[in-house]
């Protein structure tokens, strides 16, 4: 019987309780709410094609983290994790799912330019914060742009518009274009269209397939019929391996040389071997960057994951450490949002990529790379453009 | 486009047009043998294709992955014919369609488990690596040319199997009337098992001869599911000659379809496939309905 006795309580002490408890509940203390943990949603494609990239910008994102000390504005994160599976049709909901029921602060996500689009459109509509650190579709800070979303990695113009400059200036002037008939391939032609025939070069046929198709021999053979000087194309992942594997075997790869964007050759060249061997690529980073920042984040991230960084951890990394800026800015709270984006615009950060900035449309500031493929790495050559902007055609000049 | 430029394409449309068949060929045993519709198919095509790059990278030689794929493929077939597909002769396609979508996320998952996310590239045995000379500045794989040979010498076994051997009557039968086949008191359950492993085996094939050329990636089986889908129909469904047919046509539509008409390319197999659908709603060489 005694042992029962200590933990019967008397209604009395149940009201008390309960008094007590609603009264807390009634006033809360705005201290509480400053040292509750942040809540960082992390929308990334963790299955599918794209996995290992959202992988990368999830591992690049907790390590700026950890060197932050475990807080961005000294406020501990919680992380809330939701697997896009880049899958368009499911944006929508995940997305409603973090900012509704999950009530996160600010959605960092992704990697497919469909599931971004999806996503920004529930972050204007909600007022939340979003980070998109990789998906490269140009509206999502064009006509789409708003003060609550920021994009750490690029516009599909940006790695391609010096593309033009850099095949004019190597001597070629009559080129062929090859890439997915989709959004991201529309757009990249578009940029390296722009710059190339500005300065006089000829685009003289573009050559599209159905996304994602990887039967690429009725094209070779045509591009192979026609002879141009050289060569622009952009695939991605799988394809990307297939394309380059073909067109050298094709006999290609030493008469017509073959340029592209970073995607090109970026994570794939293990699979692509010696045929990727000298194809010119540009992004807004390289595998042998030498630069201080570089050096620590590769180090660092192969210390942690025992993997060697890419271009998506980058891109995650410099999503805390933009994040970190702003909620510096006004210590740790998050409500302060004039204050957090207008000290987030003004921040110069030293990443890993060289330093980055940010426009009023909240896109990166960035040098692109020209890289070259040769013994397995994407080697720097030069700086195919310094700082290059955005022009965020469509977005409306913001605060 | 001139003659050369004519040729080289019609090269190429043959040559994807073997291999469809090659993968189709066992989708269309399944489906018009056993009434099963198999969604898995494209997965156990992309599962070939990693155990290929696999045993290529334990044992040196392609050719053991060659016949330790299809022989792994085989029995896998037999065995999931006896665990799942047995109970779903007869049943409605609804209970079909779910067991083998649900076998796509498993194979799926085992093949993240087993050989990771990446993309990889497998070497063509020593013997048909380089390339030729087509035209000056083009070249041709001689793997891709030993593809051509290496698919029409199995479609000549799989017409002989099937036309001239006691099995392949039973199979006609099967095909032809299920029910009565059985009614004539042949030991279906044994020809099922059969057919099943042996479609599973061509699907797995299809990886593996494929892998040299097309890299071996997540996910590329599902595009080849839908094809071969798009194959069996336009040829009729059970027929192997009619797959053959179909697998033609398809390449040839489609390599000539974004050569000539770039802008539909995506639409025109399926332009193709209505348009044969409205002539002949069994397909080319099918005897029942789609």
């Amino acid at each position: 019987m005694t042992t029962f006795r200590g933990l019967t309580s008397t209604r009395r002490d149940l009201l008390k309780g309960a008094a007590a408890a609603s009264l807390a509940g009634a006033f809360p203390m705005p201290a509480i709410a400053q040292g509750a943990p942040l809540k960082v949603g992390l929308m990334l494609p963790y299955t599918g094609t794209f996995a290992k990239l959202g992988k990368f910008i999830d591992d690049g994102f907790r390590l700026k983290v950890e060197q932050l000390g475990g807080k961005l504005g000294g406020r501990t994160i919680e992380y809330v994790q939701v697997d896009d599976e880049s899958e368009p049709g499911k944006a929508t909901d995940n997305m409603n799912r973090l900012v509704g029921r999950d009530k996160v602060d600010v959605v960092v996500g992704t990697v497919h330019s469909g599931v971004a689009m999806a996503m920004a459109k529930v972050a204007k509509d909600t007022n939340t914060m979003l980070v998109v650190p990789n998906a490269g579709a140009n509206d999502v800070t064009r006509a789409m742009c708003a003060p609550n979303i920021w994009r750490t990695s690029f516009t599909n113009w940006q790695p391609c518009f010096p593309m033009g400059k850099v095949m004019y200036d190597a001597g070629h002037r009559n080129i062929m274009t090859i890439t997915w008939r989709y959004a991201a391939g529309l757009e990249d032609v578009e940029a390296i269209k722009e710059s190339f025939v500005k300065l006089g070069g000829k685009i003289t046929e573009e050559l599209y397939l159905p996304f994602p198709q990887v039967e690429f021999q009725a094209l070779i053979t045509q591009i192979a019929q026609k002879k141009p000087d050289a060569v622009f194309a952009f695939f991605a992942g799988g394809g990307a391996v297939k394309f380059v594997k073909d067109y050298a075997a094709a006999g290609l790869r030493t008469s017509i040389p073959l340029y592209g964007p970073g995607f090109l050759t970026d994570g794939t060249l293990p699979a692509q071997g010696a045929d990727a061997e000298g194809i010119k690529t540009t992004l807004h980073y390289a595998d042998d960057l030498d630069n201080p920042a570089n050096k620590a984040f590769l180090a660092a991230f192969k210390q942690k994951t025992g993997q060697e960084g890419d271009v998506y951890a980058v891109q995650g990394f410099d999503a805390a450490a933009l994040l970190g800026i702003g909620l510096d800015a006004t210590k740790g709270d998050f409500t302060a949002k004039p204050a957090m984006y207008a000290a987030m615009e003004a921040a110069k950060i030293d990443s890993p990529r060289g330093p980055i900035s940010f426009t009023k449309a909240h896109n990166v500031v960035q040098n692109i790379y020209l890289r070259e493929a040769k013994g397995g790495l994407n080697r720097y050559v030069s700086v195919a453009h310094a700082n290059l902007a955005d022009p965020a055609l469509g977005c409306r000049a913001q605060s | 486009m001139d003659l050369a430029t004519f040729a080289v394409q019609l090269l190429n449309g043959v040559q994807y047009g073997l291999v469809l068949f090659l993968v189709a060929s066992g989708l269309t045993l399944v489906f018009g043998i056993l009434g099963v519709i198999n969604l898995a198919h494209g997965a156990f095509y992309m599962l070939g294709a990693y155990v290929a790059y696999w045993l290529t990278l334990k044992t040196g030689s392609f050719l053991i992955a060659l016949a330790g794929g299809v022989a792994i493929a085989f029995v896998t077939g037999l065995l999931l014919e006896s665990a799942f597909i047995r109970r779903l002769y007869g049943r409605d396609h609804l209970a079909q369609v779910l067991l083998s979508y649900g076998l796509i996320l498993v194979l799926d998952e085992v093949r993240h488990i087993l050989f990771g996310k990446d993309v990889h590239s497998v070497a063509p045995p020593e013997f048909l690596r380089g390339s030729f000379k087509l035209t000056e500045v083009l070249s041709y794989q001689n793997y891709r040319l030993a593809i051509c040979l290496f698919c029409l010498i199995v479609a000549a076994l799989i017409f002989l199997v099937i036309a001239k051997t006691k099995v392949g009557m039973i199979v006609r039968a099967a095909a032809e009337n299920r029910d009565m086949t059985r009614a004539l008191g042949v030991r279906s359950d044994h020809v099922n098992r059969m057919v099943f492993a042996a479609g599973i085996a061509l699907a797995a094939l299809g990886g593996i001869v494929v892998a040299p050329l097309s890299t071996v990636y997540p996910g590329m089986g599902d595009q080849m599911l839908i094809l071969s889908f798009v194959v069996v129909v336009l040829g009729g469904i059970g027929s192997i000659t009619g797959a053959a047919v179909g697998a033609l046509i398809i390449g040839l539509t489609d390599t000539f379809g974004q050569v000539l008409f770039p802008a539909v390319a995506s639409i025109s197999i399926y332009v193709v496939m209505a348009a044969v659908l409205l002539w002949r709603p069994h397909g080319i060489l099918g005897a029942r309905d789609v």
